[in-house]
């Protein structure tokens, strides 16, 4: 039987996947842009699986906001990233550090 | 215990979901990488419907996977990314890295398995019958209390695509092109000058009327 | 009737304000119209209120509410009875004659309508001081008085010594108000009330209460209160030793003099301690200071007073000299003698000051009674009515002075008070050098030989109407005033409802009984005969003729008596070196103190330590912390999940 924990611990480890990701990846800003998706799903599954074994609308109608959120997000940062592209000619995370202190 | 088609589906797509997500993060080539994403989300979009969020499911497939993955996979190929560079490192921190996600997973595992959310205190609710709609549900909630955040959530994405168009719109100054408006508008006036000259040649009529 | 009780303060801020905003635009005939159309109305509703107040229609109450806080309201309210109905229309009359007065004295002056903003001002605060029912709306019209003087001593801002007179009058009246604010605060924590009906219904249940003010040392608080108050008074009224400003305030124009520094302004601090006399009359030692101050005071300024040459100086410590006596009558409780005495030496040193006004018009400006005489010829109306001012101020019957004088030296007479001794010697002989000064001063500038330039004495003559008129409005009641109330105010019942006297400590019903003798009537007749079986009429006659010997009969000797009796001399000129130790000792220290606090706190601790100190330790700590910042974002999100984890382990372990 498939219970709660089951969805929440497949969130976590979604989470923590893309989490490290991030971490881990020093070459490219899309890569970046994608595991934020993950970070945003990992987040969304959580709302589902509690959505329904409370049986609360209300949760699903917040994945929907995310959803959008998350697809407005996507499209400023991928247009930010052509930008950065077209002024820097890389978009590689390691040359992108005009804000160090 | 049996093992119903059920916790197959889970366990089958989890695993599916695990190994995609796995491999975004790692792989070299940034298009495999949006390509496995789109397996994640495909993926996720299927254990959604073993939660019963149909729609929800359904609009992942058509806005992330048909929309945004798409965009996703213009801008990786419009940027001439140098693929050799692509992983430099990554070796040298995933120990690090891999720890500190062990960690995590073991952490939130533990704190997921307390009492709250074991089946017996929360056990998997009897599924909706046959002629039930989460379209009609979801709509219903959103469409009466949920009226003014959808309405913001329109907004945000009015904005999003102004700030799209308008981080990426540039405008060349080399480029010709043509200004219709202005073709349409231009007068007589603008283009021709009539000049009045004096005459290089004394007109010989004028000067005999004068000697007169 | 609150409509009426407030038009009364209002119609002269609404006036000041037109003058002052819209003077320019209106002109200068408008503005003095407005202003005295302001004033007029002010004067003619008082005096209605005065007759609805003697029907015996009382008022206490609030206007508006201001703030609240805590336990404490604050609020413009009236408190209408005898005391502020009676000042109101003193106020107001002599305000409006100076008003009158203003035309012609100021009539080249190119700040005209700032003049008529300013008096209209004044009024308005003093008016607002003297029908306040709670301590802070006394000290918002004390306040405004004073800002309004201050302005007014430095009316001709473009001189030095006016700056530095309404600089030192500001800054001698602070010290003033410290300690009537700090009376205000004692007041709160003592009653937790700012209206006057709740402070004195408790007097009388916190006599006993005390504090320990120095090791072992208990004092009762009404004591510190009515000090504290005292000192307010002491700055306003220019007492001994905050005296030092009103001489100096002559800078000031004329009908500011009359108006501010003689009449009204100055007698603030009377009118306030005896408004607040059922916190006095609880505290002996207040009342023995009150007393001792005011006689040092009435007599030692009055000894100035002989050797000053500046007219107006002269009239300006003979104020002083009778501030000191109605601040004695308040020491021995002879309130209603106090406030008698203020008003009617309102109305004739406003007269004096007007015709002392009138004369350096006529003058051109000169101010130096070596340079005048032989006036009395030239201007006859200003010279009857100096006349009358100085026969009142000398105190002879029947003139208003008499009264008021003669009932505070019997009142001190009659008083058990510790330090009535010696104030019965001051003021006794203060009266002889009261008459003596005054009467100088009338015989060099209008009797013998004309001492000023040809020029000047070809252009001298009477000033026009609007300056003759408010003299011999002046004069009437100068003259007839004390003969008329004399014994409603002083003996009757005037002033019960809002002066409160102990009955061993009431002098003047002890006197009162005196004078009715044996038929258990008192009238003013019989004031007037007892008067000149005592000592003050043969001094005041006695300084009179001395006077007239000296200045007329022979006029040679008072030089004579000048160069024998130098040293004495001397320290009447230097008044008594009050100025000298002033810039010596409390001016220089308070610019030692001023640099020490410049060089050490300002320089050292506040821009040293605090301002660059900060600054220097943020750019020191900032620049080992910004290295964190490296601008990569796999360090943020490094972190990030450090933080994570960091908040989840705390939840578990916890």
């Amino acid at each position: 039987m498939i219970s709660l924990t089951h969805y929440l611990v497949l969130a976590a480890v979604l989470f923590s996947i893309a989490v490290v990701g991030i971490f881990l990846n020093r070459k490219n800003v899309v890569i970046l842009l994608m595991a934020i998706e993950l970070l945003l799903l990992a987040v969304n599954i959580n709302f589902v699986a509690f959505s329904h074994y409370l049986q609360d609308i209300a949760g699903q109608v917040f994945v929907f906001f995310i959803l959008t959120v998350a697809a407005a997000e996507a499209a400023i940062g991928l247009a930010i990233l052509i930008v950065l592209f077209r002024n820097r000619h890389t978009i590689n995370v390691e040359d992108l550090n005009r804000l160090s202190g | 215990m049996t093992f119903s088609f059920l916790d197959f589906a889970f366990y089958a797509f989890a695993a599916i979901l695990i190994f995609a997500a796995l491999m975004v993060v790692t792989v070299r080539n940034p298009v495999k990488a949006a390509l496995f994403l789109v397996l994640a989300f495909f993926s996720a979009a299927c254990i959604w419907i073993t939660l019963e969020a149909e729609f929800l499911a359904i609009v992942l497939v058509l806005v992330y996977v048909g929309a945004v993955m798409v965009l996703f996979l213009f801008v990786v190929m419009m940027l001439d990314i140098n693929l050799v560079q692509m992983r430099e490192g990554f070796g040298k921190y995933l120990p690090v890295g891999g720890f500190v996600a062990l960690l995590l997973v073991a952490e939130l595992i533990i704190i997921l398995n307390a009492k709250v959310f074991s089946p017996e205190s929360m056990p998997r609710p009897v599924g909706q019958p046959a002629d039930y709609s989460n379209t009609q549900q979801l709509g219903e909630i959103l469409y009466t209390q949920y009226a003014y955040p959808f309405e913001i959530a329109a907004i945000i994405l009015l904005v999003a695509i102004i700030a799209a168009i308008s981080l990426t719109l540039r405008r060349r100054p080399q480029t010709r092109y043509q200004k219709p408006a202005k073709q349409i508008s231009a007068r007589k006036e603008d283009r021709l000058r009539v000049v009045s000259m004096k005459s290089e040649k004394p007109d010989p009529d004028a000067a005999g009327a004068g000697s007169e | 009737m609150l409509t009426i009780y407030t038009l009364i303060p209002f119609s002269c801020l609404l006036a000041a304000i037109i003058a002052g905003l819209g003077g320019h635009i209106i002109g200068r005939t408008a503005t003095h119209r407005v202003a005295i159309a302001g004033v007029a109305i002010s004067f003619a509703l008082s005096v209605y209120v005065l007759f609805d107040v003697l029907q015996g229609n009382y008022f206490d109450g609030m206007l508006y509410t201001w703030g609240t806080s805590g336990f404490l309201t604050f609020q413009i309210g009236f408190l209408i009875d005898e005391l502020s109905a009676g000042m109101a229309v003193v106020v107001t009359f002599v305000s409006l004659m100076v008003h009158i007065y203003t035309i012609g004295y100021m009539h080249d002056d190119p700040g005209y309508q700032r003049f008529f903003c300013y008096i209209a001002l004044f009024t308005f605060a003093m008016l607002m001081l003297v029908m306040s029912n709670n301590f802070l709306q006394l000290f918002f019209g004390w306040e405004g008085v004073g800002v309004v003087s201050y302005l007014l001593i430095g009316f001709w801002f473009d001189r030095d010594s006016a700056i530095h007179a309404n600089m030192k009058a500001f800054l001698v009246n602070r010290i003033g108000d410290f300690g009537f604010i700090l009376a205000i605060a004692a007041i709160v924590y003592v009653f937790s009330s700012l209206n006057y009906s709740d402070v004195f219904s408790q007097a009388a249940s916190v006599e006993n209460m005390t504090v320990e003010a120095f090791e072992g040392v208990n004092w009762k608080w009404l004591t510190i209160i009515s000090l504290l108050l005292f000192v307010g008074a002491m700055g306003k009224s220019a007492q001994v030793p905050l005296h030092v400003w009103l001489p100096d305030s002559m800078e000031g124009p004329t009908p500011i003099s009359a108006l501010i520094h003689a009449a009204t302004m100055v007698t603030a601090g009377i009118f306030m301690v005896a408004r607040m006399s059922p916190l006095f009359e609880f505290s002996e030692v207040a009342l023995t200071v009150v007393v001792t101050i005011g006689a040092i005071t009435a007599l030692f300024m009055a000894l100035i007073g002989l050797v000053q040459n500046d007219i107006k100086r002269i009239v300006a410590y003979s104020t002083l000299s009778q501030l000191g006596y109605m601040t004695v009558a308040l020491g021995v409780s002879a309130y209603a003698a106090g406030i008698f005495h203020l008003t009617t030496h309102a109305f004739f040193k406003a007269l004096l000051f007007l015709a002392a006004g009138s004369v350096i018009v006529a003058l051109h400006h000169q101010q130096d009674i070596r340079h005048m005489g032989g006036l009395k010829k030239i201007m006859p109306i200003t010279y009857w009515t100096a006349l009358v001012g100085s026969l009142a101020l000398a105190g002879l019957p029947p003139f208003a002075g008499f009264f008021s004088k003669d009932t505070i030296i019997e009142a001190v007479h009659a008083s058990q008070l510790p330090g009535s001794g010696f104030a019965l010697f001051a003021v006794t002989i203060g009266v002889f050098v009261t008459a003596l000064y005054s009467f100088r001063m009338l015989f060099i500038v209008f009797h013998g030989k004309p001492r000023m330039s040809e020029d000047e004495l070809a252009h001298a003559k009477e000033s026009p109407w609007v300056i003759t008129l408010p003299l011999v409005v002046l004069a009437v009641p100068s003259v007839i005033f004390g003969a008329i109330f004399a014994v409603p105010m002083l003996y009757g019942e005037f002033y019960d409802q809002s002066i409160f006297v102990l009955s061993q400590h009431d002098t003047l019903a002890h006197v009162g009984a005196g004078l009715a003798g044996q038929s258990g009537e008192i009238s003013a007749w019989k004031m007037v005969l007892h008067g000149f079986i005592t000592l003050p009429f043969w001094l005041a006659v006695a300084g009179i003729f001395v006077a007239w010997f000296l200045y007329i009969h022979r006029p040679e000797w008072p030089s004579l008596i000048q160069s024998r009796f130098k040293l004495l001399w001397q320290i009447l000129d230097r008044k008594y070196g009050f100025d000298e130790f002033n810039e010596a000792v409390v001016a220089s220290g308070t610019r030692g103190l001023g640099n020490m606090l410049w060089k050490i706190m300002d320089m050292y601790v506040i821009d040293g330590l605090v301002v660059n100190g900060l600054a220097n330790s943020v750019r020191r700590i900032s620049s080992r912390i910004r290295v964190i910042q490296s601008g990569f974002v796999y360090h943020y999100a490094f972190t990030m999940i450090i933080g994570l984890l960091l908040l989840i382990s705390w939840f578990l372990i916890r």
